[in-house]
């Protein structure tokens, strides 16, 4: 199991004269989760959009499978098994659950020009599918609209999955979530690694990494400042490195020189 | 485990899923609107307008035909609005079509069917144009086709005056009789169904015996036809539900491999296609093209389609709704010379009845998403 599915060394990328991502290096194993931390800003959606196939890595080389590959556009990203759910989880919100689980892929059934859209079929997988993560859809034709923002990020990625993901890319998952919420998603996360996929988790909020990620790579302005094994890290330290600990030391200072001041 | 952890789904499932009646499945529909609307006027002129003459054979022909002219573009601009975007030239694309048959037919001598042809593959690329000018340049579909409704409508008069130094052509109808397709648009069907009827006395007879209505005429196939052929689409097929994606949103309808570019494209070739229909239909039936034919069509058509449960912003509607939507233009548009009421009132209604309509579907909509 020590294998990597996917590799990305010394990835580079240069928007002009900005450096959005410098010598970037992560591996991601089967069946692992690898958390992706970083503040605004610190250059996680341009690594994202790099691995998802959107932007060229301007130097480094991405090897999925132990294979030197250029992704030239997101369907060759794709194509390799690797699937990415934005945070706006490509979901149509007036459509059935049905047709946006299987947009873009719908399952036919018949011949030549009369292939028609295989309803009955479809169904009975995305309500199979969405049970088998303890979602009851309780009528595969109702509205996305009409779902929960956990159910639909779940059925973002069980789509994902399905459609045979091997690499799943994860944008901020829990950001919009409540606590339980967030901890269904989580739950699945897991379970879905445990099955075998890589996941990669980009997300800022450290509450929800660490418990579920098995390695922590950390972003700070475009650089990687390394990745850890869950068993080398403690939480209040994932906690000072992923905020800037010096920043937010200075920020205590800051705020007992205010008080003092008041005070007087 | 795995017995019992699916017993158990199946129990929770069997708890989860509450009865829904079909009542309420039909609520949740788009086109409940329409159908409802198309009820309350049919009753409405059944009261008012039962004894003269408005149901006859002859009366109902008359009003549907009008509606399955209005229909016939209706049906397309309902996938075009469900795709997302609008198309304000299918009025100037009438006038335009009725041209590129008369002026080659009459004008340089072609056969009536290569000139119909002629119309289609001008459609074809007219439909294009728009398209790729919504698609590569992003700009709303509004602005690009409100250009185009200009440039069509200038370009049929102008290249017609300049032609034919004259803004009508008249002179088809004696092409039509030997042409081996112009049947398709102008032939009256169940003739002899009609006939028959008028020989039992069941339908109004002429003097010499003939019946006064004819048969069904070829644009309520048409119409009827399209309407079928779209909610086929729409419902069935991978192409409708990348319409519904397309239009319901178009970055993440790409990022799940939606060809979003070429559904739209083809639904632009679809309204001039249906807009050509409409001016085959028009110019077989009158004899003539007039550069003004079609005009303010494609209001006409937005508001049945609207009527007929279409979101504005895409995403939502049905093609039986905007069919619908068209019978409830035509049935009023031709009931109200029946009833006492000064015609004048008509765009009154009709704005009334849209305000009405586009109301009550957002309320339906609010409840198919908000899960009421």
């Amino acid at each position: 199991m020590s294998e990597n599915l996917i590799e990305f060394n010394n990835i580079s990328k240069f928007f002009g004269s900005v450096i959005a991502l410098k010598d970037v290096t992560m591996h991601i194993k089967k069946g692992q989760i690898m958390c992706l931390l970083g503040d605004n800003g610190a250059g996680k959606s341009t690594l994202i959009k790099t691995l998802s196939g959107v932007h060229k890595p301007t130097h480094g080389e991405i090897i999925v499978e132990g294979k030197k590959t250029v992704f030239d556009s997101p369907r060759d990203a794709l194509d390799l098994g690797i699937a990415t759910v934005y945070q706006d989880l490509a979901l149509v919100s007036l459509m059935s659950v049905t047709r946006n689980f299987f947009m873009g892929r719908e399952p036919m059934k018949g011949f030549g020009p009369f292939k028609t859209f295989d309803v009955q079929k479809a169904n009975s997988i995305a309500s199979e599918k969405m049970g088998q993560i303890g979602i009851d859809v309780r009528d595969p034709s109702q509205a996305v609209g009409t779902m929960s923002g956990g159910e639909r990020q779940c059925l973002a990625i069980s789509r994902a999955i399905y459609f045979g993901a091997k690499v799943l890319i994860l944008d901020e998952p829990t950001s919009a979530l409540g606590v339980h919420q967030a901890s269904v998603v989580l739950k699945y996360i897991v379970k879905a690694a445990a099955s075998g996929l890589g996941v990669i988790l980009i997300t800022h909020n450290v509450h929800h990494a660490y418990p579920v990620g098995n390695s922590f790579t950390i972003l700070n302005r475009g650089k990687s400042m390394g990745t850890f094994e869950k068993k080398d890290l403690s939480r209040e330290k994932l906690l000072s490195m992923m905020a800037g600990g010096e920043e937010l030391d200075k920020l205590e200072l800051e705020l007992k020189e205010i008080d003092r001041k008041s005070k007087n | 485990m795995s017995v019992k952890s699916k017993s158990i789904q199946n129990k929770n499932k069997d708890e989860r899923v509450r009865k829904v009646s079909n009542l309420k499945v039909l609520l949740n529909r788009p086109e409940l609107g329409a159908l409802g609307g198309s009820i309350l006027v049919f009753i409405f002129f059944g009261i008012v307008a039962g004894d003269t003459g408005m149901f006859s054979a002859y009366g109902t022909i008359n009003f549907l035909e009008v509606s399955a002219n209005l229909g016939i573009i209706a049906v397309a601009a309902a996938l075009l609005m469900i795709g997302g975007e609008f198309d304000l030239s299918v009025g100037s694309m009438i006038g335009f079509a009725g041209i590129c048959i008369a002026i080659p037919a009459i004008y340089w001598g072609w056969p009536l069917w290569s000139s119909i042809l002629f119309a289609f593959s001008m459609a074809v690329l007219v439909g294009y144009a728009n398209g790729i000018l919504v698609v590569r340049t992003g700009l709303p579909s509004f602005i690009v086709t409100l250009a185009m409704l200009f440039i069509l409508r200038g370009a049929t008069l102008a290249l017609t005056r300049l032609i034919t130094g004259r803004t009508q052509v008249p002179g088809l109808r004696v092409l039509i009789e030997n042409d081996p397709i112009a049947w398709i648009f102008s032939a009256d069907a169940f003739k002899g169904l009609f006939s028959w009827l008028g020989s039992l006395g069941l339908i109004a007879l002429r003097q010499d015996g003939s019946p006064l209505a004819t048969g069904i005429p070829a644009s309520v196939l048409w119409w009827i036809g399209m309407t079928i052929f779209a909610t086929w689409l729409l419902m069935k097929t991978r192409y409708g539900n990348w319409i519904f994606a397309s239009g319901g949103d178009k970055l993440g309808a790409r990022n799940v491999g939606v060809p979003v570019g070429r559904v739209k494209i083809s639904l632009f070739i679809g309204t001039a296609v249906a807009a050509t229909i409409y001016a085959c239909v028009q110019v077989l039936d009158a004899g003539s093209a007039d550069t003004m034919r079609g005009f303010l069509k494609e209001l006409e058509a937005i508001v049945a389609a609207v009527v007929g449960g279409c979101l504005l912003t895409g995403g939502y509607g049905s093609a039986i709704g905007a069919a619908f939507g068209a019978l409830i233009f035509g049935t009023v548009s031709m009931g109200i010379y029946y009833t006492d009421v000064d015609t004048d009132w008509f765009k009154v209604f009709l704005g009334g009845m849209m305000l009405i309509a586009v109301i009550f579907n957002n309320f339906i909509r609010r409840r198919v998403t908000e899960n009421k």
